[in-house]
């Protein structure tokens, strides 16, 4: 039995499929309950109830919200591009989805444990944009297409300093590979070997660019509803607009995935006498996506001059000038070798 | 598996360069010339060198294409202006194309290759070492100077391109971001109690 799934063509393609499936139908259940979790923290911080009608505590509202997306009619504006108007909210949820096949949920925990992971994923996230900007274009109305022309601005900019960020953390591991990573992260020392440590104000810079790259607040400015209505959401409706809003929040997880995974150790235990597993990899990501929750509640929106001097101006140069400092500190041992962590 | 794989890939190579060529609308011609550069990496990927298959998908779809889609949406592009220009050109394309054909069918079609030439496709590089290691080990231990030359050849085109395009106007209001940091609002307003019918 276990050779027809090693072996065949059929029992392989059978064994990804039910893997892919074993790790998106959990990831989009947990979608539902991160999504009332989001409004539930933002209506705390607001001293609001927030949904509370649906299920107890309001825990069935995303589902309520699902199947009210789905029976509601598909409007196409008259002078939209059909075809792209319809491929932009595929193309933002399963790009989306596609990274997940290189995230390791715990050791050997991966779908596909490639070696230039981490460069896959940064590949995937810099084609997120491309929903975005086929749906402003296909929509044929003026709003959304500002809406997406910024967030094509908005997201170039902000990949360029999580590119750089990202360097520093491969030049510390001496490897791509994401379960490389977390594996250099552990030591006696539990919490105070991870690299949020010795790579701390890149945990700072990498959390504001990761808000900027998924179009959180307060960098959500391609649909800012006070300018742009909803910029390239605005002729969306039932489930083209759904599958936009899977697509953002799933790209959000996976940003939070990654803080854990190269910041926060992924699934190593803070403290040496607990064991390392899934759980801790998901409290982080779950503490990251309160983080996300958190700065939507309580940052006002930047102005569009502002988000791009921030982008160039401030984040490239540190992150440039942090890459230089993290490859002269590996290479010369600096600070008991903290930045050196590869295999001798 | 990958026989198909690789048919899969080049047939949306060829699908994608065709209709970037010949789809009326520029923006549909950006978005089959992405699928034509996400089908090529995926034959990088095939062929083993996964380093450049994403170096691919990041430079070209992921920064490239992004800003030749954001040119092309903003174009107001005249088809009709187009397509007179177009038939203006024809013969003079055609007959380089027509030429280059016939240099590629020379070429190609006397190609030999000696039997020594088969042992250089195999790999040339380390097969114990993954190939962004390999490709490292190779730039900056071999060809450091030239990597030098390439990086600083594109510094001086950065540099140009941006002294052709900035301007300072000085008609133009600028802001100053750190005076507007700096504003303290203590000093920037002043409460003043104004009496009915008298003014300031």
């Amino acid at each position: 039995m276990a050779e027809f799934f090693t072996q065949t063509g059929l029992g392989i393609a059978l064994l990804i499929t039910g893997q892919v499936l074993l790790i998106m139908l959990p990831l989009l259940l947990c979608l539902a309950f991160l999504m009332y979790a989001d409004r539930k923290i933002w209506a705390a911080v607001q001293m609001r109830r927030g949904p509370n009608v649906v299920g107890v505590w309001g825990l069935m509202q995303s589902f309520a919200d699902l199947l009210k997306y789905v029976v509601k009619e598909v409007v196409v504006p008259a002078g939209a591009d059909r075809a792209v108007f319809f491929l932009a909210p595929l193309v933002s949820l399963v790009m989306a989805l596609i990274a997940w096949a290189v995230i390791p949920f715990n050791e050997g925990w991966v779908l596909s444990d490639i070696n230039v992971a981490i460069l896959y994923v940064f590949a995937i996230s810099s084609l997120e944009v491309y929903g975005v900007i086929m749906g402003g274009w296909a929509s044929n109305s003026k709003y959304p297409f500002l809406g997406s022309l910024r967030s094509a601005a908005q997201m170039i900019s902000y990949e360029v300093s999580i590119g750089l960020i990202i360097i520093g953390v491969i030049i510390s591991t001496g490897s791509m590979n994401l379960t490389s990573v977390v594996n250099a992260q552990e030591g006696a020392g539990g919490i105070l070997n991870w690299y949020f440590l010795p790579h701390f104000p890149m945990l700072i810079l990498f959390f504001i660019s990761a808000l900027a790259e998924t179009n959180r607040p307060p960098f959500d400015l391609p649909e800012a509803e006070s300018e742009l209505v909803a910029g390239y959401q605005v002729e969306y409706s039932s489930t083209p607009f759904l599958l936009f809003m899977i697509g953002e929040l799933v790209a959000v997880v996976l940003m939070c995935a990654l803080v854990s995974l190269l910041f926060l150790g992924g699934w190593l235990s803070p403290v040496p006498f607990l064991p390392d597993g899934f759980l801790w990899m998901f409290l982080k990501m779950l503490f990251v996506f309160f983080m996300f929750s958190m700065v939507k509640a309580i940052t006002p929106r930047y102005r569009y001059d502002q988000l791009m001097r921030l982008g160039w101006k401030v984040f490239l140069p540190f992150s440039l000038a942090w890459v230089v400092f993290v490859a002269f500190a590996a290479k010369f041992e600096w600070f008991w070798g903290i930045y050196a962590r590869w295999p001798m | 598996m990958s026989v198909f794989a690789f048919y899969l890939f080049a047939v949306s190579v060829i699908t994608g360069g065709l209709f970037t060529v010949i789809s009326r609308n520029p923006v549909h011609s950006v978005l089959w010339l992405i699928l034509a550069f996400l089908s090529s990496a995926g034959l990088f990927v095939l062929l083993g060198a996964e380093f450049v298959a994403m170096l691919l998908i990041i430079v070209y779809v992921g920064a490239v294409a992004v800003l030749f889609l954001f040119v092309v949406m903003m174009l107001d592009v005249d088809f009709a202006e187009l397509k007179a220009e177009m038939a203006k050109y024809m013969p003079l394309a055609l007959l380089i194309g027509l030429i280059i054909l016939m240099q590629f069918v020379m070429a190609f079609g006397a190609w030999e290759s000696s039997a020594a030439a088969e042992g250089l496709r195999a790999q040339v590089t380390d097969p114990t070492r993954f190939n962004t290691e390999a490709l490292g080990l190779i730039l900056y231990d071999d060809y450091f100077l030239l990597f030098q030359l390439a990086g600083l050849i594109l510094l001086v085109a950065m540099i140009g391109a941006i002294v052709l395009t900035l301007r300072h106007r000085v008609d133009v209001k600028r802001q100053d971001v750190i005076a507007q940091m700096m504003r303290d609002p203590a000093k920037a307003m002043e409460l003043k109690d104004v009496k009915p019918g008298q003014g300031l």
